[in-house]
């Protein structure tokens, strides 16, 4: 997740924060949690789709295809926080070509974050 | 003692144990309503609200009118139960005190009388009485009959499944079963004996004495009697049959004013136990359609009754309120689904990332929707009919705008949808219009309810009609024949049935389908539903269609973008909004023939085989 935190500017270079996935620190329970919970997740194909149509992408940098990619990749850090700016409005739902239920998707991540098995990714 | 035999012991216990039970319970409940609900139970009490719940019991409680409306076996059945037990105690009760001259005689001497008067006694009026006593117990076996082929057979009564019982079901399920038989069996050994009894008691007493040894069998019938209804009496609360007295207890709630509210409460309660199980909603349930098995309201009444609810059941409805429609009870189950849903989340999320928005003063704002931006069509056609009508008007969400928050409320995040409803509230208000339109059902459904706005909320439907009305703009009657699909959230969610079919009728020939008004179908797509997988939703979107296809019409209208939308996707019959319609029918020429091919030839089922095969592998 690129914040402006993440980029310092010195000497008029940009430094930004390693990008290197690592994958033994990285958590996959919440991503298995949502699959079991919503399984048509796995027929993604990340067109983008359900990106285009986002109200909530128009103004911030949360989107569904994002969120579906960090989640798989376990990089779970900022999750919680960026998932606030879903409306649940379902218009992704509406155009996924590929029938992913969306709104259960996030529906599923917002539960989780409120479970306390999965409070310590948060 | 005059009127004391120890047979008496299990009746007696059993009914001072309900009595007792049911007193308590129901003052905890009333204990735990909200304050202003209290308030309404005071002001209430002595007035005519009263009378007319006591009525209502009457109608729903020992008539069952409204199962008898849904379906009359199975209302006969309740009735002859329910009804025919009330007249036995009742007239019981009338008789005896017209022979022992004796107000005060206890309970169980009209239940019992004819173990204490066996040689049947003359007093006032008493052979009318024993008359009414026979045909009030073949009455009510005639009703136990048919429950107990009902648990065989549900196919008689149009019911395709029944529900399941567990085991304290089954204890009260058997007595009751048997109190009846066994009440007619001790009349009838003490009739044979005695040679008394009418013609149902006594003839059958006459027939048994024939070959049963009657002295040996009378004192242990009476005590089989007695000992059913001790069973009942202490079962029923831990069974289903806790309905009867609760759902009396609930109809006088309703009748002071009170709601099910946003939590649960003494009210939701008295709800949930109210459910009689009579399974009516299974049917109705789109939810069977799809092939969802235990997800129907009477499952889920069930599981929290049970406190058993799993999160899936929780997310699994439409939230098209078919069930209510037809639920005898009157059960708001809508509001009870989504409850549950609350407590599954943090309901806070945070949009304050939105800009503030300019507004623009103008006589009518139009709000489209996210569903309508997603069905460019009715936004042209709607700013088509706005524009040809010289509305001065605002299209407040013309580059996307705000979601409405009725999605959020749908999933339980009511605190989450206030700062939605509030930023469009405000943008609303500063335009200073008087009237508000919106082409979708889900918004305007959120937009009466929860925005409190000061101004004129009308669907699109609506408005348009108002427009034809006034004769702001001329349509063309064409040839088509069209069928014409109620959204659940305009139909039963708002009431508005007739609008979008008097605009048909100046456009086209409306024609009739299966399910119309309130018993439409719901598309399928509903944003209630949040497990429904798009394989399952697809089921009731071509089950719907079918329905919807009976009339053999042209085109499908409906005038929600979302359900345009789930219709379309099937490819069978061309899917038009209302505001479609109408602006079709304001350019074009009389009798022009119907065009039939801006639809989509294929749809796109490979994606939803994809997702049953998957669900298969990983559950
Ligand atoms: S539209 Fe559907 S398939 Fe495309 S990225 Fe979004 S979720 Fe994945
Ligand atoms: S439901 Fe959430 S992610 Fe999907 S379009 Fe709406 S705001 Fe975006
Ligand atoms: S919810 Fe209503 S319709 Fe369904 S079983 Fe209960 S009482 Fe009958
Ligand atoms: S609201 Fe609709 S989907 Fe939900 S339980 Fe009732 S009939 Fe079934």
């Amino acid at each position: 997740m690129e914040t402006p935190e993440n980029n310092k500017t010195r000497f008029g270079f940009g430094l930004t924060k390693g990008r290197q996935i690592d994958y033994d620190a990285n958590d996959k329970k919440l991503c298995r949690f949502v699959v079991e919970n919503e399984p048509s997740l796995l027929l993604c194909i990340g067109c983008g789709g359900c990106t285009a149509t986002c109200t909530a992408a128009g103004f911030t940098d949360f989107n569904f295809r994002k969120l579906h990619h960090l989640l798989r990749r376990g990089e779970v850090f900022n999750l919680e926080k960026s998932m606030k700016n879903c409306m649940l409005c379902g218009k992704c739902k509406l155009v996924c070509p590929r029938g992913v239920n969306t709104r259960n998707v996030i529906f599923s991540l917002k539960r989780a974050f409120k479970m306390t098995d999965f409070s310590k990714t948060q | 003692m005059k009127y004391y035999d120890p047979f008496i012991l299990p009746f007696t216990i059993g009914l001072y144990f309900i009595f007792t039970f049911l007193v308590v319970k129901y003052a905890i409940w009333i204990f735990r309503l909200p304050k202003p609900d209290l308030i309404k139970i005071g002001k209430g009490f002595f007035t005519v609200k009263t009378f007319s719940a006591t009525k209502e019991v009457f109608m729903e409680s020992l008539l069952h009118r409204k199962v008898f409306k849904v379906n009359p076996v199975l209302g006969y059945m309740h009735m002859s139960l329910a009804m025919g037990w009330f007249l036995l105690i009742l007239f019981g009760k009338i008789g005896t005190l017209s022979f022992s001259q004796d107000f005060f005689n206890p309970v169980h001497y009209a239940i019992f009388f004819k173990f204490f008067e066996p040689e049947d006694p003359h007093f006032f009026y008493s052979k009318t009485y024993y008359f009414l006593m026979d045909t009030f117990l073949l009455f009510i076996l005639t009703g136990v009959g048919l429950a107990v082929f009902k648990r065989f057979r549900s196919k008689i009564f149009g019911l395709k499944k029944t529900t399941k019982t567990k085991l304290g079901d089954k204890f009260a399920l058997s007595a009751l079963w048997l109190i009846f038989p066994f009440r007619l069996l001790a009349e009838s050994f003490t009739s044979g004996l005695h040679h008394s009894g009418h013609y149902l008691t006594g003839s059958l007493g006459i027939f048994f004495a024939g070959f049963l040894p009657l002295e040996m069998l009378v004192y242990p019938s009476w005590w089989a009697y007695s000992l059913a209804l001790g069973v009942f009496f202490v079962a029923l609360p831990f069974s289903r049959y806790t309905h009867i007295p609760t759902e009396m207890f609930l109809i006088f709630l309703r009748n002071y004013g009170i709601k099910t509210g946003n939590e649960f409460s003494g009210f939701s309660q008295a709800e949930i136990l109210s459910c009689s199980r009579c399974g009516i909603c299974i049917d109705k349930c789109q939810l069977t359609v799809a092939g969802c098995e235990n997800a129907q309201p009477v499952y889920f009444l069930q599981d929290l009754r049970n406190n058993e609810l799993t999160p899936e059941l929780a997310m699994n409805c439409l939230q098209c309120g078919r069930c209510e429609e037809f639920c005898p009870v009157g059960i708001d189950i809508k509001k009870l689904r989504l409850i549950p849903r609350n407590e599954l989340t943090s309901d806070n999320a945070d949009f304050g990332y939105l800009p503030a928005a300019e507004t623009r003063k103008a006589e009518v704002v139009f709000f489209a929707g996210c569903m309508t931006h997603l069905t460019p069509g009715i936004k042209k056609a709607m700013k088509n009919i706005l524009d040809q009508a010289e509305i001065d008007y605002w299209f407040l969400d013309e580059d996307g705008g705000v979601c409405c928050g009725r999605p959020l409320i749908l999933a339980g995040e009511m605190d989450s949808a206030r700062q939605l409803i509030d930023y469009n509230r405000k943008l609303i208000f500063d335009s200073g219009a008087k009237i508000l339109v919106t082409s979708c059902p889900i918004c305007l459904k959120v937009f009466k309810k929860e925005y409190h706005l000061d101004v004129e909320i009308l669907h699109h439907s609506e408005f348009i009609l108002r427009l034809v009305e006034q004769g702001q703009i001329r349509l063309n009657k064409q040839l088509t024949r069209i069928a014409y699909h109620d959204p659940c959230e305009l139909g039963r969610g708002s009431g508005i049935y007739d609008e979008p079919r008097n605009l048909i009728n100046k456009t086209g020939t409306l024609v009739g389908s299966e399910t119309e008004r309130e018993q439409a179908l719901c598309c399928g797509n509903s944003l209630g539903s949040f497990r429904l997988s798009a394989a399952h939703a697809d089921h009731i979107m071509k089950d719907a269609l079918d329905s919807l296809s009976t009339g053999n019409p042209d085109i499908l209208a409906t005038s929600c973008p979302l359900c345009k939308k789930t219709f379309s996707k099937a490819g069978k019959i061309p899917v038009k909004d209302i505001a479609e319609l109408t602006a079709e029918a304001m350019s074009s020429n009389k009798d022009s023939i119907p065009e039939k091919k801006d639809f989509p030839e294929k749809n796109m089922d490979f994606a939803e085989c994809r997702v049953c095969e998957l669900e298969e592998e990983i559950i």
